[in-house]
């Protein structure tokens, strides 16, 4: 497969859109193919590089994804506790911050950090491969790139994105917790009982199913947008933005079509 | 042994190769010269499709790589090693396992006799005691010689060099063109390569050829080569200081 941007002479708005219709389509095709690539990464020598992966943007995103997902349930708490303060509900704030984590803000969060902070770094990874040659280097050893390099980031991706975005749910609540006792004058274990109370399993499922889609989108644009560069440290620039500002984009929209398709109106 | 037929290759609008046609024999040094962008990297990258002909073909052997896809086209790309101008290391991982990949990858062979091969080609290059360092510890002639490791590891039949020894010192140039002479020589490779370095191509090469806007303006022996009266040659071979008896001081 070629990652090449075919020129389309077609001026005007078709100019604009076949290219990115395209763009799309070959983005799909690649992540399909490294999906269906995953089993063989079970192998002990793809194994480590896939563990590997799994600690570069797992356990590295963890200090990010600690502090975004705390502060996270914070200004929930402190928002919709101020409100519910004025008709005497503010004793219902764990189930706000509870079920606004597990169904969005939780998977949202998560994505937007992985995007910004695991995504731009794999894009300007394989995107400084491309200029380098290694790329071509690594097609001429016939060794596949897409095996080789973006389905282990894809097999550390979608087994470490449900796992932080659960933590960064927890710390959400424990965050909302602090602001419930020290801002808002609730007792931690009425704020917990509450917050566990409103809890489905549900909730928690289609949001896990959410943060893998994120992992799998974000993945699958960041790589794309690498083997896509051209010409050089600027053409790595623009790939990084790109795969950064795709990323966001999609995952608003995606996450909004799945919220639409798990929770009728 | 490869053939190219009519090659027409148009880059951003510029044609940068035109109906170019001509035969590398096997067990040959063919070195291609010219001025930058004069489309000697092109040649070289249509040989393993890194790049394909706007029209025309490029045969290897039986095989049309031009038109090969999938399992033909990894088949015929099996027969190539490729040393890139940069060495194209992989920066995570030292020398030794950018050598051993191309083993690990592609053979089953068990890690004991990766690591026989792996040495046997490091000492020859010259790197036997850098194994573990990383691709940027080394000198860029290390890289390069790291490459050309990488790049015979698998015992190829052709071996495409893309400006071996261009950004190196004297001393370094001619270790690699040695180098490139001595596999040619002791392992039967045929080799293709681009460079600007007229004395090493003197040394390495059985045939030079010059190409200018896209065609070739002179192939011959080295001896011939430097008796050229094409004046866009002649000009090349003396701003390197080679008059038609060879290198003049």
């Amino acid at each position: 497969m070629r990652f090449t941007r075919e020129p389309f002479e077609s001026g005007g708005i078709g100019g604009v859109i076949l290219p990115g219709l395209c763009g799309v389509g070959r983005m799909g095709v690649m992540t399909l193919q490294s999906l269906l690539m995953l089993p063989l990464q079970l192998s002990p020598r793809r194994l480590r590089e896939v563990l590997r992966q799994m600690y570069l943007l797992g356990v590295k995103s963890l200090p990010v994804v600690t502090l975004v997902g705390m502060f996270m349930g914070m200004i929930l708490a402190l928002q919709a506790g101020l409100e519910l303060r004025r008709y005497n509900q503010e004793m219902l704030i764990g189930a706000g911050v509870m079920i606004s984590s597990l169904r969005e803000m939780g998977p949202f969060m998560t994505g937007l950090i992985l995007a910004a902070c695991v995504g731009s770094a794999m894009a300007a990874q394989i995107g400084t491969m491309t200029v380098n040659d290694e790329i071509a280097a690594l097609e001429i050893m016939s060794v596949n790139p897409i095996r080789y390099l973006v389905a282990p980031r894809m097999a550390a991706m979608v087994l470490m994105t449900p796992v932080l975005s659960f933590y960064a749910c927890i710390l959400s609540v424990v965050g909302g917790g602090i602001v419930a006792v020290t801002q808002l004058s609730v007792p931690f274990r009425q704020y917990m009982k509450v917050a566990m109370d409103f809890a489905q399993v549900y909730d928690l499922y289609v949001g896990l199913f959410k943060a893998l889609v994120f992992g799998i989108l974000v993945t699958g644009i960041s790589c794309f947008e690498g083997f896509s560069t051209r010409q050089g440290a600027v053409g790595v620039g623009h790939a990084t933005r790109n795969s950064v500002v795709k990323s966001f984009v999609f995952i608003l929209v995606v996450g909004y079509i799945i919220t639409r398709l798990f929770y009728d109106l | 042994m490869i053939r190219f037929e009519h090659v027409t290759k148009t880059l951003g609008g510029r044609e940068v190769l035109s109906d170019l046609t001509f035969e590398i024999r096997k067990g040959e040094v063919f070195t291609i010269v010219g001025a930058s962008g004069s489309g000697k990297s092109v040649t070289l990258k249509h040989i393993v499709r890194l790049l394909t002909p706007t029209s025309g073909a490029v045969w290897v052997g039986d095989t049309e790589v031009s038109a090969a896809g999938g399992a033909t086209l990894e088949k015929a790309r099996e027969r190539f090693g490729y040393l890139f101008q940069g060495g194209a290391l992989l920066g995570w991982m030292s020398v030794y396992e950018n050598v051993a990949l191309p083993l690990r990858e592609k053979t089953r062979l068990p890690e004991g006799a990766i690591e026989q091969r792996v040495m046997e080609v490091l000492k020859m290059v010259g790197l036997e005691n850098d194994g573990e360092k990383l691709p940027n510890e080394i000198s860029g002639g290390m890289q390069k010689r790291a490459g050309l490791a990488r790049a015979i590891v698998r015992q190829p039949e052709i071996v495409l060099y893309d400006e071996p020894t261009s950004g190196l010192d004297p001393v370094t140039s001619r270790t690699i063109d040695r180098l490139i002479r001595r596999l040619n020589t002791d392992l039967g490779i045929t080799s293709v390569v681009v460079t600007h370095d007229l004395q090493g191509a003197l040394m390495t090469s059985d045939r030079i050829a010059m190409l200018s806007e896209g065609k070739f303006i002179e192939i011959d022996a080295p001896a011939a080569f430097v008796k050229t009266t094409e004046p866009k040659a002649r000009a090349f071979l003396d701003a390197q200081f080679i008059s038609s008896e060879g290198l003049r001081l």
